[in-house]
């Protein structure tokens, strides 16, 4: 049990590792840069033009739809690793049980496929 | 050695590979293209053009690091270090050799691809709080690209996981040296195929670039921040490529292990082996980012998600069967 958290914690060390070195590597620049800033350079940039309206405008559904397929097939993933590990043991009837599983997943996609919820346009 | 001082040695081991492996690959890539393309900079510039990256650095850290007014401040600040912490838990689970690996979690694969999951949010909150729309396309392109290409990545993955019975990433390394082949040979040769292809839209480096596409939207995500902001995003894709590469070579090349040279061995040999393997395969990415011109963003999608995760799926279903019945 000591080794478990021994190991997450190594693991949160060096994740922090990316935290720190990005702290450190900004106060390091924020002494050496100059700052200087006028009205015209905190502008958003709009390829030199004034900026028409705000920067956060309306976009295409679709993203939404995308997001949605991504949701149903991670969650399978998550489903398959457990399996994929003990499939020796399981047998025949874990086989089956998963293609089946597998098999009704692949039908819902070719199903948004043939809806053309894919096309993009 | 107690546990502070080897958390010190692995933090140090981890920085030193990151960051030496992103300069290497920077130097690779930049290298490659001048010869391509006969560009006088990287190729004769400065000791025959390696000093190149730290001159890079150095002008990135002098820069002014403009944060616009109209930007979501906090948010806008934290991206590059979301994106940053992300690439840097990825190397947690590599083996470089046996022992010389920072922690071999028993969930390794599968922490791997939580993690690597992260920088997508990164990439989308620079986008999002930029507030400027090339930044919002650009964000909401790569949220649509990692996402697609997520799932080619993790699907590969388990038909290896289906053949070496664990996810801990010595684990399979140790089955590879166990039946003597890597498992881009025995049997996933297509699985390595998809799964650099994924890795590669991963990085969003060209053919994959579409998120960044500097022909069209400026610099995509990127196109609010300079100076020094501006460096870690550079710097953390080229980490990225790294870590990536060794992932695979881990994975599907049998990582610090080659067949024929002796087992006892392998905490000499196994780093040397490890490099060798990555900076090949990061070699191959850097042939394509200068060969290939960028897909379209409806090819792209159409790529994910009607070639890669049926074959992928498919992958799965004989790799399974194979095993079961055989």
């Amino acid at each position: 049990m000591i080794s478990y958290f021994q190991d997450y914690i190594t693991v949160g060390v060096v994740l922090s590792v990316g935290i720190a070195l990005m702290v450190l590597v900004t106060s390091l620049a924020a002494v050496l840069r100059p700052n200087n800033p006028t009205r015209e350079k905190l502008t958003t940039y709009e390829s030199g033009v004034d900026p028409v309206g705000t920067g956060w405008s309306q976009t295409y559904i679709r993203y939404y739809v995308f997001g949605l397929l991504f949701v149903i097939f991670d969650v399978e993933a998550v489903f398959i690793f457990p399996w994929a590990i003990n499939l020796e043991k399981l047998g025949y009837f874990g086989l089956i049980e998963m293609l089946i599983f597998i098999f009704i997943l692949l039908i819902g996609l070719i199903y948004a496929i043939r809806k053309d919820v894919l096309k993009w346009e | 050695m107690s546990f502070g001082t080897e958390i010190l040695v692995k933090v140090g081991v981890v920085l030193a590979f990151a960051l030496n492996g992103a300069v290497i690959c920077t130097l690779m890539d930049v290298k490659a293209s001048a010869w391509m393309q006969r560009r006088p900079g990287p190729l004769h510039v400065g000791l025959r053009g390696f000093i190149f990256p730290l001159a890079e650095v150095i002008k990135f850290i002098q820069k002014e690091d403009i944060v616009p007014t109209k930007v979501d401040k906090t948010i806008f600040k934290l991206a590059p270090a979301f994106i940053l912490f992300s690439v840097f838990g990825l190397f947690v689970v590599v083996p470089i050799s046996p022992t010389l690996v920072v922690v071999d979690l028993n969930l390794g694969v599968f922490y791997l691809l939580a993690i690597s999951t992260l920088s997508t949010l990164g990439v989308l909150i620079a986008g999002w709080s930029s507030a400027n729309k090339y930044s919002l396309m650009g964000g909401l392109r790569a949220a649509g690209q990692l996402i697609a290409y997520e799932l080619p990545l993790i699907l590969a993955v388990v038909g290896v996981v289906i053949q070496a019975e664990t996810m801990s990433m010595v684990g399979i390394v140790e089955k590879q040296i166990e039946w003597g082949l890597p498992f881009a040979i025995a049997g996933q040769g297509i699985a390595f195929v998809i799964f650099m292809i994924a890795a590669t839209a991963e990085m969003m480096r060209i053919p994959f670039d579409m998120p960044i596409g500097e022909s069209e939207l400026v610099m995509g995500f990127m196109t609010e921040y300079s100076g020094i902001r501006f460096l870690i995003f550079y710097i953390a894709e080229y980490i990225n490529m790294f870590v990536m590469c060794a992932i695979a070579a881990t994975i599907f090349l049998g990582g610090y292990h080659v067949p024929l040279l002796p087992v006892e061995w392998v905490n000499f040999y196994g780093p040397v082996v490890l490099l060798t393997k990555t900076l090949g395969l990061a070699f191959i990415l850097v042939l394509v980012r200068w060969s290939f011109p960028r897909f379209r963003e409806d090819q792209l999608q159409n790529i994910a998600w009607k070639i890669l995760i049926p074959l992928s799926l498919l992958n799965i279903f004989v790799t399974s069967i194979m095993k079961v019945v055989f």
